[in-house]
């Protein structure tokens, strides 16, 4: 465990990424001391410009963008990280179930599994949340419905990799039953790759999130930085900095994820690791 | 005396802290020489194999380091020589031959095109030249067809094919020192004996220096010039072949010398009359897909009848591919069997489901063939050995204290206990696996091949096994 941090902490790029998630947790747990008020509440004229009494600007209705992205940071976190909790769990148990048991249970799930794979992930997730009525809950429903496969078809291949390696035969061999077998010694063993993978589908998440709530699909009473973007789409040319913030907070997030997923990756997958 | 090729001169490798001892090999002295073949020979875990990698610069850095002493080739010291140097002189002037040749192949690549790649690193040939070099190499290393060899795949060939191809590899370019590291224990014996013929004969015929790394003395008697002893990182014996197989004067080489199993008969023994443990009666099985399309069917065992005494211990002899291990699997009811039956004490176990099968997989144990493939490499060595009798009921920690028992039996230090099995060697881990089969008692010990990888001493652990658990019984598929 401490030589695969080691090997992380060698990975600049992970550590400038580590960095900025650092820095995004503690906005989100400072939040509310620094911003006690509630970001839809106007705090001043509308479409004042950054740098003045506001830091970043307010919008079009005269709202503190700065407090906006604040609070919507909480936002993309829970649902960028409860969605791909979801999704591994979800695209675990399919997986490994198809990976352990094959045969028809395999050909069954799989098939399952590339039907969603076949729906445009975005349109899929659109629909969801339309039918659910948006809310916070439902796009983590959605965008982990549409996150599990890639999940899904990673176990079940690391699955079928180590059903023929001659440990699990050897524990089989000790009279072991399948769920000791699957649990003890088959999960540990592609717990890291399932890290790295999952890592990155917590910035994918958020980004389907940003759209969703772009297009007015998210909670309309949690602010988001998808929100606050469609509200000030409309005057793009005259007040730039209502679009551009948030893109900024979402632009970083994203790079700060995937640069950890990948730094995660190199560090806890052993066909990279090298000597 | 022929002039040397490269001189160890007080070789020091250095492992890192924590390991079991402070240096892998201390002051090595050896010199290799033209035309010779040097055997470095030693148990696993002697520092054989980092010798090999050392001097071709391959140490996995930055844990493991020469620590001191030089490595002498053509006048430079290839310990302190840049990385940059290193590339020119690895295959182009020392050459290397691995253990395992499936994995040294690059699996996409035809044999041909990764053969011409190496000339067309190291030399200015032109293709047509490249080409003709390629198939006098093949043709060289007796390989058959060597038009439908170089258009081959990897996998496309057997086991001895694969060697040769890497052996044509290692001599592309003449080098005046080829380095082989167990070269032939993948192999059956039947290979073996070729493969080793076959190093002798280019040897001689391109005057290249040989250190053959190996633990197996047969090898040794076969195709040493000169032998140098490893044990435990020091060399405690160095002479002539003859001289050192002929009258050893370390007792440690004395010791591995009459490890040497001896095809003779052992003494007649009492004729076992007591009762059948195992019997197989007309065992099948058959491998391959059935799809719509026909697929290919292999046939693995057809109609195998065999049977097992208690107390006795029943040799299976056969070259890869015969269906010993076919048949361990099917008797341990990890495969399951198309025909036939499998009996155990007389009843039946071949058509028990998984639930009435537990009971009988703790009277039945297996030795796996692969040290490295069969122990789960996120567990800890103490958990290993002790899952079985937790699986069949036993307390955690009175299991563990049994597991830390055996551990003494199978000859592992104590300490091997918390640590995890990428740490040991082949043959350690061999003896990890015995101890895990060991753990249950069963009254069936199958062991496939386990001295293949884990060298003389798994095969060492296993006769002691059979010394101090006499009442058990032993099948040995060896």
């Amino acid at each position: 465990m401490w030589a695969g941090f080691a090997r992380f902490a060698r990975n600049r790029m992970a550590l400038f990424g580590a960095a900025v998630l650092l820095c995004l947790l503690l906005l989100v747990v400072f939040t509310p001391v620094i911003y006690p008020d509630d970001p839809f509440k106007l705090a001043g004229p509308a479409l004042q410009s950054p740098g003045g009494r506001f830091l970043l600007g307010t919008d079009t209705l005269g709202r503190d963008i700065a407090a906006e992205i604040a609070y919507g940071a909480r936002t993309s976190l829970i649902i960028g990280v409860g969605a791909t909790l979801a999704a591994i769990v979800l695209g675990a148990v399919a997986g490994g179930l198809a990976g352990y048991y094959r045969g028809m249970t395999e050909t069954v799930l799989m098939r399952i599994t590339e039907f969603f794979q076949t729906i445009p992930a975005f349109i899929f997730a659109l629909l969801i949340v339309a039918i659910l009525s948006p809310s916070i809950s439902s796009e983590i429903i959605a965008i982990a419905a549409v996150s599990w496969p890639s999940i899904a078809r990673l176990v079940r291949g690391e699955f079928v990799s180590l059903g023929g390696r001659e440990f699990v035969q050897a524990c089989a061999g000790l009279g072991a039953s399948d769920a000791r077998i699957i649990f003890n010694h088959m999960l540990p063993n592609c717990a890291s790759s399932v890290i790295a993978v999952g890592s990155l589908l917590i910035g994918t998440a958020i980004l389907l999130e940003a759209g969703l709530a772009f297009l007015g699909l998210g909670d309309p009473n949690v602010m988001s930085w998808g929100l606050i973007i469609s509200a000030g789409r409309a005057v793009l040319r005259s007040a730039w900095w209502i679009c551009t913030f948030p893109g900024i907070a979402i632009l970083l997030t994203v790079l700060g994820i995937n640069l950890v997923g990948d730094g995660l990756n190199e560090a806890l997958n052993p066909r990279l690791r090298e000597r | 005396m022929s002039e040397t090729v490269l001189e160890l001169d007080k070789l020091t490798i250095a492992l890192p802290p924590g390991a079991d001892r402070a240096n892998a090999v201390s002051d090595v002295d050896l010199a290799l020489r033209a035309g010779k073949v040097t055997c470095l020979i030693g148990e696993s875990g002697s520092g054989k194999s980092l010798v090999a990698r050392s001097i071709l610069g391959l140490l996995p850095r930055p844990h493991v380091r020469v620590g001191s002493g030089r490595i002498l080739f053509e006048g430079q010291n290839l310990a302190v020589a840049p990385q940059d140097k290193m590339r020119a002189i690895r295959g182009a002037k020392i050459g290397m031959i691995f253990q395992e040749p499936m994995t040294a192949l690059n699996p996409l690549h035809t044999i041909g095109r990764q053969l011409d790649e190496v000339l067309r690193i190291h030399t200015p040939l032109g293709k047509a030249a490249r080409r003709a070099r390629v198939l006098e190499l093949i043709d060289g290393v007796h390989l058959p067809e060597p038009g439908r060899i170089v258009r081959s795949y990897p996998h496309q060939l057997s086991g001895g094919q694969r060697q040769r191809a890497m052996i044509a590899m290692a001599l592309l370019l003449n080098p005046r020192l080829l380095i082989a590291d167990e070269p032939t224990t993948a192999l059956d014996v039947t290979t073996q004996a070729q493969i080793l013929h076959l190093i002798r004969e280019l040897q001689r015929e391109h005057r290249t220096s040989v250190l053959f790394i190996t633990h197996d003395f047969g090898v040794v008697a076969d195709i040493a010039d000169e032998v140098a002893v490893l044990q435990r990182g020091t060399l405690v014996e160095r002479g002539t072949a003859a001289a050192v197989l002929g009258a050893p004067s370390h007792p440690y080489t004395k010791a591995l010398i009459a490890a040497v199993p001896k095809l003779v008969p052992p003494a007649a023994r009492p004729v076992n009359t007591r009762p059948f443990i195992v019997q197989a009666r007309d065992v099948a099985k058959t491998y391959g897909a059935r799809s719509m399309f026909g697929g290919r069917v292999t046939l693995a065992l057809a109609g195998v009848t065999m049977e097992l005494r208690r107390g006795e211990t029943l040799g299976l002899v056969g070259e890869s591919g015969s269906g010993k291990s076919t048949l361990a699997r099917a008797i341990t009811r990890l495969l399951p069997i198309d025909g036939g039956e499998i009996l155990l004490d007389g009843a039946d176990i071949a058509r028990l489901s998984r639930r009435q099968l537990r009971p009988v997989r703790k009277r039945v144990q297996m030795v796996f063939q692969d040290p490295y493939a069969s122990l789960d490499p996120r567990q800890r060595v103490i958990d290993i050995i002790a899952e079985g009798p937790i699986i069949h009921g036993t307390l955690p920690a009175k299991a563990r204290e049994e597991a830390q028992a055996l551990l003494g039996l199978v000859g592992l230090d104590p300490s091997a206990a918390r640590r995890f099995p990428h740490e040991f060697s082949g043959g350690q881990r061999q003896r990890i696996g015995i101890a895990r089969a060991l753990a249950l008692h069963p009254e069936v010990l199958i062991a496939d091949e386990p001295g293949s990888v884990g060298a003389s001493a798994g095969a060492g652990s296993s006769r002691r096994y059979q010394g101090t658990a006499a009442s058990q019984h032993a099948l040995r598929n060896a």
